[in-house]
């Protein structure tokens, strides 16, 4: 048992333990954590991972195996305060979807996957959303953003930016 | 098909149609207190076998019988998951129905339970969809409370539990098998089949996998019958024994250069030149289309010749592809290159490729490293045979892999070097005007702008 925990609060703590009793075993409980801690700190460093592990009761390999295979947490330091999902699968690149994911890195000063100097935005490129429907999309944090140009893809940079800079 | 009414889209624009009260005053839930009341599970298995339903994931397998697979004398739990992964690229049809209407699908879910005599369902619920998974919760929320789910389901004795279970981001946890894994809290490598889900399938016990549209059709079964659904589609083909027949009602997501993208409900068998004049407004700017994914991007490439083809479950592969697939249909216009589409294509795959099989793992991988260097202008005709060998070699149906993901990588290859060929060939020879015809070994090239990782 670590007494006490550097990355993983009581809340956190709480959270997992509450879904639990959903499964038969506490591994099923991994990506569940995993979430969670992501959630609260927008990356899962390893010293979180072995805290985990201490949660669930597994070895602390177990946890990082399952986590390295998604390639969506996080390690080195945490996502933007807005992680930006920019579609690239084939209805968004039919119709300007890769155009949109350029333009939107290159206005944040990145590269897909990397996170702007002020910590406001991660821009990843995302295979299909699920909304081709309105494509080109983007998912950033909760919300679907239509039928994106580079000029609204833009103008989406320059709000998160304000809001960031404003709190 | 200008009479065919929506049934599974019933709720689409009907204010505040995701409710539990909008669902109740379209008789909701009515279906279902009336079969738990005089039916046993054998029954409700018999119902849906006898519509022919068969399942709207990928597979098209029928659903009723894979439900019998499922032994008889278990006594431990059986559980249920259902499959809200959906990923494969131009597919939207699942998260129409979870946003629009959840009460249908969990209506579904507790009579797919109460046939398989499973007391807890997961829903695996794709991480891009968080709008999904607040209706979802809130309708669980709902039912719990109106006393469709939870101990005792409206007397019956029956209970039944429904908890979402968050995805992050790799599509191959659609795989039913690898959806399994991933829930177990591990990587999601599909398993090596059999067991089969039904006999060892998660926390090692019998399993059924069922797509959340699949999920639909059955409370659409319960309310209207098996008449109902098998007087729309396509029926059995007399001549061959082994077609079961495309029955029911289906959502075709309609996505790509036309005017009106859009998931739309039709009769199973209808062709993309009807769905495109008939509810997609046409082909986008007034352009011509030049080509078609049948089935989601797995399934390969019709060309416009081929527009006429049904899209129920025998149609697709009469024309050279791999099947019905998601019937989500991505139309491209006579400006898309056959060379973007099949670098976009192989692309995605080496991207969600689990990395398990050799011949999936390099042959995704090498693939996309060829189709950047034809792209660079750097391709050679041999590339093309060299393609093809990837293509023809990598998947189940070759035998060389552990899932379909190979062979849904391997069909886009396959169709559109077959159906295009005088397309690439002259790309090559305009592009590499020294090389084209070199056969010799090259080296690779370091991929350029796809991260691939
Ligand atoms: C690579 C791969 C990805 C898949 N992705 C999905 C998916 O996202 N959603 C889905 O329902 N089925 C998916 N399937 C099919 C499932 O393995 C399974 O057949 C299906 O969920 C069964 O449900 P059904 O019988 O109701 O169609 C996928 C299959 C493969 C090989
Ligand atoms: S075929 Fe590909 S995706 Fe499927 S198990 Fe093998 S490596 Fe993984
Ligand atoms: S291809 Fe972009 S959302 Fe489907």
């Amino acid at each position: 048992m670590i007494a006490t925990k550097n990355f993983l609060t009581p809340e956190m703590i709480a959270q997992i333990e509450a879904l639990a009793p959903r499964y038969p075993n506490r591994r099923a409980l991994t990506l569940p954590a995993l979430h969670i801690v992501n959630d609260a700190l927008r990356y899962v460093p390893l010293e979180a991972v072995i805290e985990i592990a201490d949660v669930l009761g597994l070895a602390p390999a177990d946890v990082q195996d399952t986590l390295s295979f998604y390639a969506f947490f996080p390690q080195d330091k945490p996502a933007g305060e807005v992680r930006a999902w920019v579609c690239r699968s084939i209805s968004c690149a039919l119709r300007g979807g890769e155009q949109v994911l350029e333009h939107l890195c290159q206005a944040a000063g990145i590269e897909p996957g990397g996170t702007s100097a002020d910590g406001a935005i991660t821009v990843e490129a995302a295979e299909c959303l699920g909304a081709c429907d309105f494509a080109p999309c983007m998912l950033a944090n909760k919300d679907l953003y239509k039928n994106l140009t580079p000029e609204t893809a833009a103008a989406f940079l320059r709000d998160v930016r304000s809001r960031v800079t404003a709190d | 098909m200008e009479t065919f009414q929506p049934v599974l889209l019933e709720a689409v624009g009907v204010p505040n149609g995701h409710t539990l009260a909008s669902y109740l005053a379209r008789g909701g839930y009515a279906p279902l207190k009336r079969l738990l009341a005089e039916k046993k599970p054998a029954d409700v298995v018999e119902l849906v076998k006898a519509s022919g339903l068969r399942g709207r994931g990928g597979a098209g397998f029928s659903t009723g019988l894979k439900w019998t697979f499922l032994p008889k004398d278990h006594t431990g739990p059986i559980y249920l998951c259902i499959n809200a992964d959906e990923s494969e690229p131009g597919t939207f049809n699942n998260r129409i129905l979870m946003e629009d209407d959840p009460h249908q699908v969990i209506e579904g879910i507790i009579l797919s339970a109460f046939a398989t005599r499973a007391s807890t369902a997961y829903i695996y619920l794709r991480y891009e969809y968080p709008r999904s998974w607040d209706r979802l919760q809130a309708a669980i929320d709902e039912a719990y409370a109106a006393g469709y789910l939870g101990p005792n389901i409206q007397g019956s004795g029956f209970s039944l539990d429904i908890y979402l279970h968050r995805g992050a981001a790799a599509s191959i946890c659609g795989e039913e098998t690898g959806l399994i894994e991933s829930l177990e809290g591990k990587r999601a490598w599909p398993r090596i089949k059999p067991p089969f889900p039904a006999v060892e399938g998660l926390f090692k016990q019998p399993t059924v996998v069922n797509n959340i549209e699949t999920m639909a059709c059955v409370a659409q079964i319960a309310r209207r019958g098996v008449e109902w659904f098998r007087s729309i589609g396509v029926p059995a083909d007399p001549k061959n024994p082994r077609d079961p027949g495309s029955y029911g009602p289906k959502l075709y997501c309609l996505s790509g250069h036309v005017e009106k993208p859009g998931c739309y409900e039709a009769p199973l068998g209808i062709t993309v030149r009807e769905l495109v004049d008939h509810f997609g407004g046409g082909v986008w700017k007034g352009r011509r289309a030049k080509a078609a994914i049948p089935g989601g991007i797995s399934m390969g490439l019709l060309t416009e010749a081929e527009f006429d083809t049904p899209l129920d479950f025998s149609g697709p592969s009469k024309v050279g592809c791999l099947g019905l697939g998601t019937a989500a249909v991505v139309v491209l216009d006579e400006t898309v290159s056959m060379i973007d589409f099949l670098h976009n294509s192989c692309r995605f795959f080496a991207h969600e490729s689990c990395g398990q099989c050799t011949p999936c793992r390099e042959g995704t991988s090498w693939s996309l490293r060829m189709l950047e260097r034809i792209k660079q202008g750097k391709g050679r005709l041999i590339d093309l045979d060299l393609l093809l060998e990837i293509g023809n070699t990598m998947g189940m149906m070759p035998g060389s892999t552990i899932c379909g993901l190979a062979d849904g990588a391997a069909w886009p290859i396959k169709n559109a070097i077959k159906k295009f060929h005088g397309e690439f060939a002259d790309f090559i020879r305009r592009t590499n005007p020294d090389g084209w015809m070199v056969t010799e070994p090259v080296p690779a090239l370091a991929i350029l702008g796809s991260h691939a990782s």
